[in-house]
């Protein structure tokens, strides 16, 4: 194998799993540290830049850095007493946001004077506010406009506020409004050309994906009464129009959309709630702690059960026929769901929720408007900018490739933001900004370091809840009540500090064995260069994990090269503690990625 | 030394062996040595040893005089037994301890000050005797502890961290044991794992006086150019005659050499030590040969390695003392004391 080339920035990026993991590249173990150190406020602000959201994201985070985590491939079950859990990433950002400072307001940047150019935003959702964000401080005038009163979009109108308290969402709107030369019009878009004929420099459509899938099985126009769409009946919930729902409610579907229905009906009055899903309870899409939550307020979860029919008496619903069925797999791992033969199942109820998905609509773009749609109804859009058929043209969140979360949104946000002030400097869109990367070593004596080095085997921290009964009586009192400092502590100790990169210089290198020696993971070796695949075989611990890079050290006087296994290792620094010549050394590697501002650009 | 105790979380993949434990069970403390000390690799040797060995580790005692290197048994094997002696008088108590409990394993780690210098008339004897154990030499050539004087096993010429030759004879430990009746004598390098590992197992697996000369660079103070301890200079002047493969009795043998690469020598209890020639015919079973070739790479400034004596069928202190089967701390006052009536025969018939 080549030596590694760790001037490549993607290459210890790579080794920060959950930042590599997370759609905006969020440096998350700095911002832990600083939680461990009290420094909410500074942990609040790497988040904000990042992420835009901190507080929001910190409680309702499809938290794709978790599954990365190193720590759940480390642990020890015994030693920890539990299964192999990740750092609890998303809910220490929580902690940055409920425990930031005050007057955090004042280190919010401000606009400056307008440049002249105009950008129009179709939807007021996370994906439109980052671009908002991004582009407001660099002097452009921004319009967002969205049907509903207030700016914030699905994560106001279809999260539950006893997930998300509505004081949360107004504060980190508030901190983007605040900037200055964003408006907010409360206007329902119906015509793209309208919005082109407006003269707006660039337009960004950021409108999600608003369209709840139907249920279609006989029955349904009969009952449809006490039948709701999933995400209109929230967003009615929400904005306080519905106030209460039937004794037994049936809800169908199996993502966080779901879980979010059926707590909220326990809450306005279901008693017998109940989900149904087509799948198999393991391939649901609500994300893992989500079931947990749900089923913690006594909601049963029943799987491989078909909708069929929707029974109904005089007009009014009696409950749903579900046919029973089973996984099948193909040869090729392609799941069908087919007749399990078993008789079919009848589940009474008063009200049905159907949250089985939801659909990108555009009725609004006019077909001669230039914006081309591929078969699925999705715009023709370049992935890394985000640009549609019509150059000013830019798509954002779940607009762009169907529904996502929000973390993707403010990725994308910012993302259309690089390109639209490219575009408009007369930059070319395709040249995208290399990250900003800062490594220094963390060396601080002998023997110290500037970090905590000693890993802790503390089993993952839970999250303290109000009390089932409290909480389910008050739909606006929220269920998490978050870490407190002592627990955030605790939690952000279990922080294997990835960032803290071994960097490895085969010149320096005595070849005593010491790091191979003190190595508590097994994961150095010296032995003759091979091809990756015989490397992998060969080591002192077998390196398995395909997806995780092998460091390939060179220079060394036998010329046998190191090679280090990233998998497992602990950044517990001890290799370099043990190395007499300095070859190995922790150094702290900040990368955040270039956002719409000078440095994006080539001059 | 470090800061922070060695992290419990190990790699997935560690396996236990026969005897229960993974390779992490049978370290020791944290080391407290320097930073690169050779002594810290031969340490996860022994641990490396003992656990492909499937050990008990408390069936092992470990002694030690005073040095760096007599420091070293803290850094293995946790949970066996340990004696640290007064300085250079090791091999006494050790031998006293066999004496007395013939069923432990017994490993003597010393340094070239403990054992060539303060300690080479109770090294000489320990050999003499036959003493079932495994005795490692740490040898870096140097007195680490009191800042790099030479040791007697500074090469006559070997220059000083502060630029001044040795000017007096050193003493070869290999040779020095052969000659004084170890049954099996090996020379390694702590930077060499892949050799030493299966020496060590070997020399534990010795029914008798089993000796390793290992070289171990002393990285604070005899690690420059001009030594003939660094790390640089033992690579560079290496001579391996074979590389060893251990197999226990129990062990089926699964690689294969071709005819006439490798020389099987099978020991008393049924092991059987393989060595794989590298380049030479070497018979390590010969000591005048061994006596011989040891003391050309001497007399050639190489650093002969490798297995270079071993007699397959050694005696050990007991057997030539005819001691009875059972650990001599284990008699009981019947055992010793057989009663007036045996006595009165014994007296009888020496009249």
């Amino acid at each position: 194998m080549k030596p590694t080339d760790i001037t490549n920035p993607d290459y210890f990026h790579k080794v920060v799993d959950c930042q590599w993991a997370c759609p905006a590249h969020t440096p998350v173990p700095e911002y832990i540290r600083l939680i461990a150190h009290g420094r909410y406020s500074d942990a609040y602000m790497i988040n904000w830049k990042s992420n835009v959201f901190p507080g929001i994201l910190g409680r309702t985070c499809d938290r794709p850095c978790e599954p990365a985590c190193r720590r759940s491939r480390v642990e020890d079950e015994t030693l920890v007493k539990g299964k192999k859990e990740p750092v609890a990433i998303c809910r220490l950002k929580r902690v940055a946001a409920d425990y930031k400072d005050d007057d955090i307001g004042e280190r919010m940047p401000k606009a400056p004077a307008k440049n002249g150019k105009r950008i129009a935003c179709i939807g007021g959702g996370p994906a439109s506010l980052t671009v908002a964000r991004d582009l407001a401080v660099l002097g452009y005038e921004i319009v967002i406009y969205d049907q509903d009163p207030k700016l914030g979009g699905f994560i106001r109108t279809q999260i539950p506020h006893f997930r998300l308290p509505e004081s949360v969402i107004d504060e980190e709107v508030g901190f983007i409004t605040d900037i200055g030369n964003i408006e907010f019009r409360h206007q329902k878009i119906d015509s793209m050309k309208k919005i082109l004929a407006e003269g707006y420099d660039a337009v960004f459509v950021g409108c999600g994906a608003p369209r709840g899938r139907e249920l279609d099985v006989p029955g349904r126009q009969e009952a449809a009464a006490n039948i709701h769409i999933g995400i209109d009946w929230l967003s009615s919930v929400s904005f306080g129009h519905t106030t209460k729902v039937g004794k037994r409610v049936i809800v169908l579907g199996g993502g966080n959309t779901a879980m979010d229905c059926c707590r909220t009906a326990r809450r306005l009055g279901g008693q017998d709630v109940k989900v149904i899903v087509r799948s198999g309870f393991e391939e649901m899409k609500a994300s893992p702690w989500e079931k947990e939550d749900a089923m913690g307020e006594d909601i049963p979860i029943l799987n491989f059960l078909v909708p069929k029919e929707v029974t109904h008496k005089n007009g009014k619903i009696t409950g749903v026929l579900f046919e029973k069925v089973r996984a099948e797999y193909d040869a090729k791992g392609r799941r069908s769901l087919v007749p399990s033969g078993e008789p079919d199942q009848h589940f009474e109820c008063d009200d049905v929720l159907v949250a089985i998905g939801q659909e990108n609509a555009f009725p609004w773009i006019e077909k001669d408007a230039g914006i081309e749609f591929d078969k699925w109804g999705l715009p023709k859009l370049d992935e890394a900018t985000l640009q549609s058929t019509v150059k000013n043209v830019f798509f954002g969140g779940d607009a762009a490739f169907g529904p996502k979360n929000i973390i993707w949104a403010a990725a994308h946000g910012h993302d259309a933001a690089i390109s639209i002030h490219k575009l408009l400097t007369g930059e070319k869109v395709e040249e995208r900004p290399a990250p900003d990367v800062n490594i220094v070593s963390q060396k601080m004596g002998i023997h110290e370091w500037s970090y905590d080095n000693a890993p802790t085997i503390d089993h993952r921290f839970k999250v303290p809840h109000r009390a089932k009964q409290e909480a389910l009586k008050d739909i606006m009192a929220e269920v998490e009540l978050g870490f407190d400092p002592k627990l955030a502590f605790d939690e952000a100790q279990r922080c294997l500090n990835c960032d803290v990169q071994t960097v490895f210089t085969g010149k320096l290198c005595i070849e005593c064995d010491a790091c191979v020696d003190i190595c508590p993971m097994d994961c150095i070796t010296f032995t003759e260069n091979g091809e990756e695949k015989d490397l992998r075989g060969r080591l002192l611990a077998p390196a398995l994990n395909p997806t995780q890079d092998l460091y390939i050290g060179n220079d060394l006087k036998t010329g046998r090269a190191m090679v280090k296994d990233e998998d497992v290792c602990l950044h517990c620094g001890l290799c370099a503690e043990r190395c007499p010549t300095g070859a190995w050394d922790m150094r702290k590697y900040y990368m955040e990625m270039t956002q719409a501002e000078h440095a994006c650009r080539q001059q | 030394m470090t800061f922070i105790a060695k992290p419990k979380l190990h790699h997935p993949s560690l396996v236990k062996n026969k005897a229960g434990f993974t390779r992490r069970d049978y370290e020791g403390a944290v080391s407290t040595l320097c930073a690169g000390c050779g002594h810290d690799s031969i340490s996860a040797a022994i641990i490396q040893a003992c656990y492909e060995l499937d050990i008990l580790p408390h069936q092992v005692a470990k002694l030690s005089g005073i040095g760096c290197s007599s420091k070293a048994p803290t850094y293995f094997v946790g949970a066996s037994h340990g004696f640290n002696t007064v300085h250079g008088r090791m091999p006494s108590v050790m031998t006293g301890a066999n004496l007395a409990n013939k069923d432990l394993i017994y490993m003597g780690v010393s340094g070239d000050g403990d054992s060539a210098s303060i300690g080479l008339g109770q090294f000489a004897h320990i050999m003499r005797r036959g003493v079932n154990m495994t005795y490692v030499v740490m040898n870096n050539g140097v007195y680490g502890l009191t800042k790099g004087q030479f040791s007697a096993t500074a090469d006559k010429g070997s220059i000083s961290k502060k630029g001044v030759a040795n000017s007096d004879a050193s003493i070869d430990m290999v040779s020095l044991a052969i000659l004084m009746g170890a049954t099996f004598v090996g020379r390694s390098f702590s930077g060499d794992k892949h050799q030493l590992v299966p020496l060590i197992k070997a020399a534990m697996s010795h029914k008798g006086a089993a000796f390793l000369d290992v070289i171990s660079p002393c990285v604070a103070f005899n690690n420059h150019a001009g030594s003939t301890k660094s790390y640089e200079y033992v690579r560079e002047h290496n001579e391996a005659l074979n590389r060893l493969d251990f197999i226990e009795e129990r062990e089926e043998i699964t690689a294969d050499y071709a005819p006439g690469t490798a020389t099987t020598v099978q020991q008393h209890d049924g092991s059987i030590l393989r060595l794989r020639k590298l380049g030479e015919d070497y018979d390590p079973s010969d000591k005048v040969s061994a006596m011989k070739r040891v003391q050309e790479g001497l007399a050639s400034g190489e650093v002969v390695t490798g297995l270079l004596y071993v007699d397959p069928t050694p005696t050990d202190l007991h057997a030539n003392l005819n001691t009875v089967d059972a650990p001599l701390n284990t008699l009981q006052t019947a055992d010793l004391c057989p009663g007036s009536e045996q006595l009165e025969r014994i007296n009888a018939s020496l009249r």
